[in-house]
């Protein structure tokens, strides 16, 4: 055991000695939570927006000019028909079209109501929430001019909010668990394989080897100050999310750390695989970012819905691990549910863990042979 | 140097699927005894190595080293043994007393212990200056004669040094090897691979390799004689390649 507690202080000193580690540790996930963030901004400036007034009448023109008077929207386009919201919208000219339907004016004074639709696309969900919202803001504060006029008392305008391309705005706030997902096999798998291969390329693997260590002491060792810091990572990440942006987890703290531990060992384990194939961390390194990384990022339903795939992709996807730990935490830090729901997704990254550590253990033998 | 054996092998015979790394090897190594390893690469020198060093099992043949069969008790072995290989095996982002301390550790030391080695060691290689300095500053000679000294700092009854001097001027090459011969006259037996061939004179006895077998094996006195040759580099050369 003292043999074994040297080794993993050695093992950190490689760590906080390397500027270079340090900062794919701590400084890529703390960067990545801060971009993503505030790309995805809050503010909204001159969004370009459409209008589609069937009605033309007095109260539709006070309205838009209401609308485009706010600073928050420019008027690009005044529409005649409604064909040409679906052309205007996938130009990408016009983030949102505003429609007064023909017996808007009419409705508003018979019936003391009218609708207008604010269409908005939904392939940017962020922006698409904001227009909406700061639009029926606008609304509403007409709605309460129009009641302060003696007279009008009964007249209300209802915005109806409608998004296209994406209905559920799927993708709002899914960077957190994406980010922690593809940080953690980014650090587990990447890291472990090239910190083992740097002891075979330097030789200093044979040196551990001939010595008294254990293989499995040796590989612990080296592990070990990995789990923990991407442990710390994943607590880091989670405490940004909650005070920069506030996202909080909705379901059990307890399981979300539960889980990511099962997954930082999977990574832990693929990452070792990754060390008995490669002899170079070059090698290592090119496994781990081409085989890993990018598919992680393009297939594991980061930032690409896998439904909307094509089915070839999804089998592809099916047999990437951080796939599964992505429904696993998006279950529990967003939409807040618990054990019941991901056991599958659970027993799946347990499988995978136990398939990587045995496949390691099969090539570091026939390597030893 | 004693009659007592520290390595001994016989009939070693080492197979990687119908290709024989090592056919049918039998020889011994004295207690206290330098035991020079040659051979062109490729020859079957760093198999045997590694067999004898309890990293790969022999196919069949008994091999005993420091009283144990590597075959059979390869951990046993490692404890007994120390080991230097050609790339440099201590750690450049560590320190020299950083290095010192993890080697003695993963050897059992007890800390009293390697504290006393360390500052005998770092004393013997006017050594103190660099004490708290990154490997990676030291010039590589003073490197290599501290990864021997690492390497013999748990008193191992056998060193196994594979190539140790590669790429070092000549002057630190000697200071090198008075070190091994200090390490000699302590009981520590030294087995040696090397592509110097001025450094085979140096050793005890010298076996050379060829194509997985052992085709000599004396001092180098004798093996001079027995070759009509004025240097081991000339028996070497008759015998590793004969048409040459």
């Amino acid at each position: 055991m003292k043999r074994f507690l040297g080794f993993v202080k050695k093992e950190f000193l490689h760590i906080f000695r390397d500027f270079r580690t340090l900062i794919i540790l701590f400084g890529i996930p703390t960067a990545q939570i801060l971009i993503f963030g505030f790309v995805i901004s809050t503010d909204l400036k001159d969004a370009r927006i459409a209008f589609l007034d069937l009605s033309k009448d007095e109260i539709t023109q006070k309205i838009s000019d209401k609308i485009c008077s706010s600073g928050f929207f420019i008027r690009i386009d005044n529409l005649q028909n409604y064909t040409d919201i679906d052309n205007i919208l996938k130009k990408g000219t016009a983030k949102a079209v505003f429609v007064f339907g023909e017996n808007f004016g009419r409705d508003l004074i018979s019936e003391g109501k009218a609708s207008m639709s604010i269409i908005a696309d939904g392939s940017e969900p962020n922006t698409a929430t904001l227009i909406t919202n700061y639009a029926t803001a606008i609304v509403t504060d007409f709605n309460r001019e129009l009641a302060g006029i003696p007279g009008n008392l009964a007249m209300m305008v209802q915005p109806e909010v409608r998004m296209f391309y994406n209905p559920e705005l799927k993708g709002h706030f899914m960077f957190v668990p994406g980010v922690i997902t593809l940080i953690l096999i980014l650090i587990c798998a990447l890291m472990t394989s090239v910190t083992i291969t740097r002891e075979k390329e330097f030789g200093t693997m044979e040196v551990l080897l001939v010595s008294p260590l254990k293989p499995v002491q040796i590989i612990l060792g080296k592990v070990m100050p990995y789990f923990l810091l991407s442990f710390i990572n994943v607590i880091l990440i989670l405490l940004l999310s909650w005070f920069v942006f506030g996202l909080p987890v909705k379901g059990s703290l307890a399981l979300l750390l539960a889980e990511s531990m099962l997954y930082i060992f999977m990574s832990l384990s693929l990452g070792i695989l990754i060390s008995t194939v490669s002899s170079t961390m070059l090698q290592a390194i090119f496994i781990s970012m081409i085989g890993m990384l990018l598919p992680t990022i393009l297939l594991s339903g980061f930032i690409f819905p896998i439904e909307n795939m094509p089915k070839v992709y999804d089998y592809v996807s099916s047999v990437l691990p951080p796939r599964y730990f992505i429904v696993i935490i998006k279950n529990i830090m967003i939409k807040g549910t618990g054990f019941m729901y991901v056991w599958k997704e659970t027993l799946i990254l347990v499988a995978f863990t136990v398939i990587f550590i045995g496949l390691s253990i099969r090539n570091f033998r026939i390597r030893l042979r | 140097m004693t009659n007592l054996l520290a390595i001994s092998v016989h009939n070693l015979v080492k197979k990687f699927g119908s290709f024989t790394a090592n056919d049918n090897l039998s020889f011994d190594v004295f207690e206290g005894e330098i035991f020079g390893f040659l051979g062109a690469n490729g020859a079957g020198k760093t198999t045997v190595i590694r067999i004898l060093s309890g990293l790969s099992e022999p196919t069949s043949g008994e091999v005993m080293v420091a009283g144990f069969n590597a075959g059979k008790h390869p951990e046993k072995i490692k404890r007994n043994i120390g080991y230097m290989c050609q790339k440099f095996s201590l750690y450049d982002d560590l320190t020299a007393k950083e290095n010192i301390m993890l080697y003695g550790g993963i050897y059992g030391m007890s800390r009293s212990l390697i504290k006393e080695r360390t500052h005998e060691l770092l004393k013997k290689l006017r050594f103190e200056d660099y004490e708290n300095r990154l490997i990676s500053d030291l010039p590589l000679g003073l490197k290599q004669k501290l990864a021997f000294s690492v390497a013999i700092l748990h008193e191992p009854k056998i060193v196994f040094l594979d190539e140790p001097t590669g790429g070092v001027d000549p002057i630190t090459r000697r200071q090198f090897w008075e070190m091994i011969y200090e390490a000699a006259s302590r009981g520590i037996t030294v087995f040696v691979t090397t592509h110097y061939m001025d450094e085979a004179e140096y050793c005890d006895r010298i076996s050379i390799m060829s194509e997985g077998k052992i085709v000599a094996l004396d001092t180098p006195a004798e093996l001079k004689k027995q070759y009509d040759a004025e240097s081991v580099e000339e028996v070497f050369v008759k015998i590793a390649r004969p048409n040459y």
